[in-house]
């Protein structure tokens, strides 16, 4: 279990990335957070996202048209 | 902090299509924890209006897509129609709300919550007689020595 998730399923760029920020500022570090999105955009942006911010990918997946991340705050 | 990478933008253009990509860019960049200024000057100071009333324009621009194939067949000439404008802009609204597409309000208070510095250019606010009451609080005014400040030291700069 992670320990937030963010629903952001029907937003498109830049929102879920946007989204998933706003809920990491109140997770402490090592804290997880799953997001899951329906924009095709929304994994490679949010590998970057990981990549830039340091906040680790610990899962990424694909099931029915929708897309899962799991990160873990840095 | 002396390693945060910088952007700095100057957003030029005052309608609704040309308004999201220096704030789309600018929102996403300070997620990623860039230092970010954007300088709004000439037509882009509409998107410092309090009241944003930002509209798409069919107009002299062959590459916009219109329902219905239409534009494979409606004369250019119609899209100069009074009320064209804002039919235009409606469809376009609806259609990025059925999208999951942001509205400029929603990525402007993003952009400011978010720390992001909005720098309205003075010499066209002057220009355009606007008034600072006009446009949102908590953003600053400057000239191109302050744009060039900033932007002298940025990782990415653009012109939009």
């Amino acid at each position: 279990m992670a320990d937030k998730e963010v629903d952001a399923r029907g937003l498109n760029c830049p929102l879920p990335i946007l989204r998933a920020k706003k809920a990491l500022n109140s997770l402490q570090s090592g804290q997880t957070l799953r997001i899951v999105a329906t924009d095709p955009g929304s994994v490679k942006d949010f590998q970057a996202f990981s990549k830039q911010t340091g906040n680790e990918m610990l899962e990424s997946s694909e099931a029915n048209g929708e897309f899962m991340f799991i990160l873990k705050k840095a | 902090m002396a390693d945060t990478k910088k952007m700095a933008l100057i957003a030029t253009k005052g309608t609704l299509d040309w308004a999201y990509p220096p704030f789309i860019l600018a929102s996403t960049a300070a997620a990623l924890g860039y230092e970010v200024q954007i300088f709004f000057t000439f037509y882009g100071l509409q998107l410092l209006k309090k009241k944003l009333s930002l509209k798409i324009s069919p107009l002299g621009n062959p590459g916009m897509p219109m329902p219905l194939g239409m534009h494979k067949w409606f004369p250019v000439l119609g899209t100069a129609i009074p009320g064209m404008e804002s039919v235009m802009t409606a469809m376009m609204k609806s259609k990025m709300k059925t999208k999951g597409i942001a509205t400029i309000e929603e990525l402007r208070d993003i952009c400011l919550e978010s720390e992001v510095k909005l720098i309205a250019c003075q010499m066209t606010v002057d220009l355009f007689d606007f008034t600072r009451n006009d446009l949102i609080d908590g953003i600053d005014y400057g000239g191109a020595a302050m744009f060039m400040e900033f932007a002298g030291d940025s990782d990415v700069s653009l012109f939009i």
